[in-house]
């Protein structure tokens, strides 16, 4: 329901002060590397650290009560003798247990310098945030909360934590990289632990998993980072957090081992992500290339090019304390020795999943956005707009630059943290994020577009070009409006509630207040495994939307109404265009479903099938935005399908099959499409 | 005794014409010497300087107190029953004279006439337990024991005393020792609080291990309540007759009646004691050692442990030392332990130790826990260091005054906890109170520390001192108050009780739902409607 509006109680996202960056490549280039590489080292330790090794490390964990619990359990349910177990367990330790040493941070300080000296314009850091981050690990251990949009992300954080001689993490890191031998061991050396992707119900797997994670945590060693996306997002959207180790990581202070924890939120943003048409193709289907280190080296043409330039910003230090401060009970542990696993309560399941919303958001919220983000997100619907209409693809010069400056105004205003050099003109500015982009777009008849109809670009110049089916064509051209896309993502979470309330104004029968809020929240939830929308927090985003459109003017609320005003069309128009994209994808989801997926679909059917549909919708122009066919967003279609019950996995004889509630999916296709009103869609949810 | 401080008028600490700590008076070791070191750790601990000074009350202004609210009648008919009373300023205290009947006659009195009775015994509580409720509106009557102080019958074959309730821990020692016993119960208050006060708080002794507790001490005794008198038809040691009525009656904390004669388990006086100390590394390994000895049962009359922060603390109150020997053997004793040893000095911490008994068997049991120390890196200290140990919690109130005449306010608080969770709430205890203190605009780092003072087989008692410099603060007691409040969640959220021993009173009330349940809680209402239905024991302690 809405309540009654309390505008005044926002802050005005104008107001949020960010600090400054300090480029750190810029000592490098004027100075040794080799010094600097061997520099001393002192960085200031946890005051409650007991020092200890490595080794040490491990036979805490092996003697830790926890693990002699679970082994015991263990060996009751299977009948082996506790011994094998303790040996399975100190198998499974020797497997992920980092090593970090010095002299690998070294190498890499070494060698990562030569290569970021080379790809990078700069990287910037906000010493602010390293004085905070400093400070934090003093007085509790810390937790370093980075964003993944890049294999480059942990190399980097210990890259420039060493840079400020702060105490270096040790890194929860996927298996995957185990494949590559000798860089799996680097990496090991240098801090990173590594763990399977997949252990669900091995109790020893998590009972080791957890101690080892908690035993680093509690006595300070140093500090943990990890990323609660759980893995690179390959559209550059946050993902849905992953609560596995943020739960492990509060557990701990929950049952008072520790008197706080400091978690940090780290936001690095990319001028050029080096991933970027390699993403592109894995959300399309091709599948990802197994990591192995010969790969890596083959990448090496990517090292040849320009990236622009990186932003990190460690955020403001968020105390697991303050944060459960009336939330979580903590006598709930005083009656069961802590010892023994016990699955978290709702109450703290409840707590850890909004903790994980609201640093996802901290991390969105610090994200550098430059200009090309903007750009992107023109040309984009630009390119959709004239695809629609039949007019001449693509923007003058000027056109450009007019649009540009003016999302600029508008971004800055919704609060977003844009870094567009105000010493140059805004067609300087322009000019330069194309040149860097040059890939993506190109310039025809004086008009800027882009690049899809080279999409065979990344064909070599010699070779004669082989005829390419409709469908090859389609995916080539699809690979450059992915990696657009990508770049127009990340400045969504700027614009997503205002762009929510534009949809919800343009899909609501009537300008009436109580109709558009039941058509944004119906929208907000069906979109709540597509963007970070935190719990619970529907009235709060309602009306941080309609306070962002009032203050620019776009809307006015009154207590009954919602109403556009004249000079808000343009705006909202630009809102509804930048959702319009997951409307439609999420549509043909749902058309899908209700059309071809037959009583045998499985889940893992569902991604090759739902592609062959939106291609053959594609093909046959009756569908507009080839970046549906993201795997990414029809991955969370379904997920959204399933937690609303439309869609159901079945269980027993029939495991990983999808059941279809067909009414309701249909239902909820129509309300997406504006056809019925919401009010009847909820109805159906229930 | 002080009417504004804690303990005899004529003791106090003072800083001298020369700027030198002094402890005045001639009742204890310390009296009479001068503290060369407490200036410069009250400064160094807490930034109170010794130029700001802020002066107690000199004296009570019956002016400023407001006049007595007398309930007429019943002043009238107490008359006529020849029990002396004052509503002087001072005083405002009736005095329940001679003996149980006297009581009995207040109590039907009271109910007559519907007046509230708060009960008085040493006056020592710190939980708030005899501060009228601001609420009430009848006449409230202080119902003081102290005239009823007798030993009425020593038992030698069963070795029991009976007692009335209203003596003074340290009388009631003193008058068995005449007669070659004791009871072995000795709370830091002893000098001070009564036997009816131990028995409505479910007090504890420094030497329980051996003796018991106060709940362990009691054989027999009789409460006036409303209701009538309450008490048991025989003296047997142990008796299966549904809940023991007795256990309605400790920890009452006075909401049900007065107790007034007592009849408790007494023992020969012990044939020899011993202090003793060790030294550990850390507060870590003190614990452990601590728990080992619980482990083996074979914990000494009284064992404590301090952390870091007290050990410095009972070292600056180091009297001067008269003899150049002295002080060369305490250089050469800090430098075995911080050099060659290898102790940090700002980690290492100590534990204080009594034995008791047979003189073999102290001996032998000294090495016991020698032994067991050893494994932990214990180092044995010195008896001296022992014995001044003790000393310390006798003379520490008096310091708490010192220190409110330099902007500085402090407090000691108790809890008890598993063993397990024995670092861990320390720890995190210690820390809220720090942070607490900053967050509330303290402008100096506060004294946060604590000690381990009982064992249990499950777990054991910790006790907390806590104090800061208030200068710069506009409402220093309410910051005193939150930051309490603060720490007593902290303690709870760390898996520690609401207390061990010093009870509920008002300040701990708002805890007693979660700590006992609603249930547990309708329990003790249904007592308190059946025994005073008219509510005349109305001091709102507990429930």
């Amino acid at each position: 329901m809405a309540s009654k509006p309390v505008y005044s109680l926002h802050r005005n996202p104008m107001l949020k002060k960010r600090d400054d960056f300090e480029d750190v490549l810029e000592e490098r280039r004027s100075s040794s590397d080799l010094r600097y590489a061997l520099r001393c080292y002192t960085p200031v330790l946890y005051k409650g650290m007991t020092p200890s090794k490595a080794s040490m490390l491990k036979s805490m964990v092996l003697q830790s009560d926890q693990l002699h619990f679970v082994m015991k359990q263990v060996s009751t349910e299977t009948g082996k003798a506790v011994d094998d177990i303790q040996e399975e367990a100190s198998a499974i330790l020797e497997e992920m247990a980092h090593r970090l040493q010095l002299s690998t941070i070294r190498f890499f300080a070494y060698t990562l310098t030569k290569v970021f000296k080379n790809l990078f314009r700069s990287i910037c850091v906000n010493e602010e945030g390293i004085q905070r981050l400093q400070q934090a690990i003093q007085e509790h251990p810390v937790v370093l909360l980075p964003s993944h949009r890049s294999y480059m992300d942990f190399l980097l954080m210990s890259y420039i934590l060493y840079t400020y001689d702060l105490a270096l993490p040790v890194i929860a890191a996927g298996m995957d990289f185990m494949g590559m031998k000798v860089v799996g061991e680097m990496l090991r050396m240098s801090g990173a632990f590594f763990i399977r992707r997949s252990f669900g119900g091995d109790k020893l797997y998590w009972a080791v998993f957890s101690e080892y994670v908690k035993t680093i945590l509690k006595n300070g060693f140093a500090p943990l980072e990890f990323f609660l996306e759980g893995t690179r997002s390959r559209t550059a959207k946050s993902l849905t957090p992953k609560l596995g180790l943020l739960n492990i990581v509060m557990d701990p202070f929950f049952k008072g081992e520790v008197f706080d924890v400091n978690l940090v939120p780290v936001s690095i943003s990319y001028e050029r992500i080096l991933e970027e048409s390699l993403y592109a193709r894995e959300l399309l289907g091709v599948p990802k290339p197994k990591e192995s280190t010969s790969g890596l080296f083959k990448a090496r043409k990517v090292l040849s090019e320009d990236y622009g330039s990186i932003h990190i910003y460690f955020g403001q230090p968020v105390s697991v304390r303050s944060l459960s401060q009336g939330k979580i009970d903590r006598c709930q542990f005083n009656l069961i020795p802590r010892h023994i696993p016990k699955k978290p309560t709702e109450e703290i399941q409840g707590f850890v999943n909004d903790s994980a919303y609201r640093l996802v958001r901290a991390q969105e919220e610090n994200m550098v956005l430059k200009p090309w983000v903007l750009l992107a997100s023109l040309l984009l619907q630009n390119h959709h707009q004239s695809q629609a209409s039949g007019q001449r693809p693509g923007l003058t010069r000027d056109e450009l630059t007019q649009q540009a400056a003016w999302l600029r105004d508008l971004s800055r205003q919704y609060g977003a943290f844009l870094h567009w050099p105000d010493h140059a003109s805004p067609s300087e500015v322009v000019s330069s994020s194309l040149s860097l982009h040059r890939g993506l777009v190109k310039m025809s008849e004086g008009r800027i577009q882009l690049a899809v109809e080279q999409a065979g670009g990344q064909v070599n110049p010699g070779e004669p070009r082989t005829a390419v089916t409709p469908e090859e064509e389609l995916l080539n051209r699809a690979v450059v409006i992915l990696s657009c896309a990508s770049y127009r993502n990340q400045a969504l979470h700027v614009f997503l509630r205002p762009a929510l309330l534009a949809s919800a104004l343009h899909a609501a029968s009537s300008n009436h207040k109580q109709e558009v809020f039941n058509s944004f929240s119906f929208l907000r939830n069906m979109f709540s495994n597509e963007f970070i929308l935190c719990p619970g927090a529907t009235v709060q985003d309602f009306e941080e939307a309609c306070f962002l459109l009032m203050k620019t003017g776009e809307l006015q609320v009154t207590e009954h109404e919602v109403l556009v005003t004249e000079r808000g069309q343009r705006t909202l128009g630009f809102l509804t265009n930048m959702l319009d994209p997951f409307l439609q994808g999420y549509q043909v989801v749902c058309r899908f479903l209700c059309e071809e997926a037959s009583e045998a679909l499985t889940e893992k059917q569902f991604i090759p099938d739902v592609r062959k549909f939106i291609i053959k919708h594609l093909l046959a122009g009756r569908l507009r935005y080839s970046e549906v066919l993201s795997s990414d967003l029809q991955k969370n279609a379904l997920a959204a399908l399933l937690r609303l019950g439309a869609v159901q996995k079945m269980k027993g004889a029939q495991q990983g099959t999808l059941k279809v509630n067909k009414v309701m999916v249909n239902s909820l296709e129509d309300t997406l499409g504006g056809k019925l009103p919401t009010q009847k869609a909820a109805v159906a949810r229930l | 005794m002080k009417w504004n401080g804690w303990g005899y008028s004529d003791t106090r600490f003072l800083f001298n014409k020369k700027g030198q700590a002094e402890f005045t008076g001639k009742r204890y070791r310390l009296s009479g010497l001068i503290i060369p070191g407490l200036k410069d750790w009250m400064e160094g601990t807490f930034g109170a300087s010794v130029q700001h000074k802020s002066q107690a009350t000199p004296i009570l202004n019956s002016s400023s107190v407001q006049p007595p609210n007398l309930n007429e009648a019943f002043v009238e008919e107490l008359k006529s029953t020849g029990v002396p009373y004052s509503h002087d300023a001072e005083d405002r205290v009736f005095r329940a004279h001679d003996c149980h009947d006297d009581v009995v006659k207040i109590v039907e009195l009271a109910c007559k006439h519907n007046v509230c009775l708060i009960p008085y015994g040493g006056g020592t509580s710190v939980s708030s337990a005899l501060e009228c409720p601001p609420e009430e509106t009848r006449s409230i009557v202080s119902l003081d024991t102290s005239q009823m102080n007798r030993i009425l019958w020593i038992d030698e074959k069963n070795l029991t005393a009976h007692v009335e309730a209203g003596i003074v821990g340290q009388d009631l020692e003193r008058l068995l020792n005449e007669s070659g016993y004791c009871t072995g119960h000795e709370p830091d208050s002893m000098e001070f609080s009564s036997l009816g006060g131990w028995v409505a708080t479910r007090a504890s002794g420094m030497k329980k291990n051996i003796y018991g507790n106060i709940e362990d001490l009691v054989v027999h005794m009789k409460m006036v309540t409303p209701r009538g008198v309450i008490e048991k038809s025989c003296q047997g040691p142990r008796m299966s007759t549904g809940p023991d009525i007795h256990h309605f009656i400790l920890g009452s904390e006075g909401t049900l009646g007065v107790v007034t004669e007592v009849t408790m388990k007494i023992r020969p006086m012990p044939e020899y004691q011993k202090y003793g100390s060790v030294v550990f590394p850390n507060f870590e390994q003190g614990v452990a050692c601590l728990r080992e000895i619980a482990k083996q049962r074979c914990a000494p009359a009284s064992v404590r442990l301090m952390d870091n922060e007290q050990f410095k603390f009972g070292h600056a109150l180091k009297p001067q030392v008269s003899s150049i020997f002295t002080s060369f053997v305490d250089g050469l004793k800090k430098f075995y332990i911080t050099k060659f040893k290898g102790f940090d000095p700002n980690r290492l911490c100590v534990a204080t130790l009594l034995f008791e008994g047979n003189r073999d068997r102290v001996l032998q049991h000294e090495k016991q826990v020698y032994d067991i120390a050893a494994k932990f890196g214990g180092l044995a200290a010195g008896e001296d260091n022992g014995q001044r140990g003790y000393m310390l919690t006798f003379v520490i109130a008096y310091l708490r005054d010192l220190g409110m005449d330099y902007y500085v306010i402090g407090e000691s608080f108790e809890t008890s906890v598993p063993w397990d969770r024995v670092l861990d709430m320390c720890r995190n205890v210690k820390a809220r109170i720090v942070h607490e203190c900053k967050e509330r605009g303290v402008q100096f780092p506060p004294l946060s520390t604590c000690r381990v003072t009982q064992t249990y087989d499950a777990g054991a008692c910790v006790y907390f001192y806590f104090a800061f410099n208030y200068r710069g603060l506009s409402d220093p007691v309410h910051v005193y108050e939150q930051v309490e409040h603060a720490a007593r969640e902290e303690i709870l959220a760390s898996g520690g009780s609401l207390s061990h021993h010093h009870g509920v009173g008002k300040l701990r009330k708002a805890w007693m739902r979660e700590t006992i349940s609603n249930v547990g809680m309708g329990m003790l209402q249904s007592v308190k409607d059946y025994v005073d239905p008219a509510n005349i024991f109305g001091n709102r302690n507990l429930l």
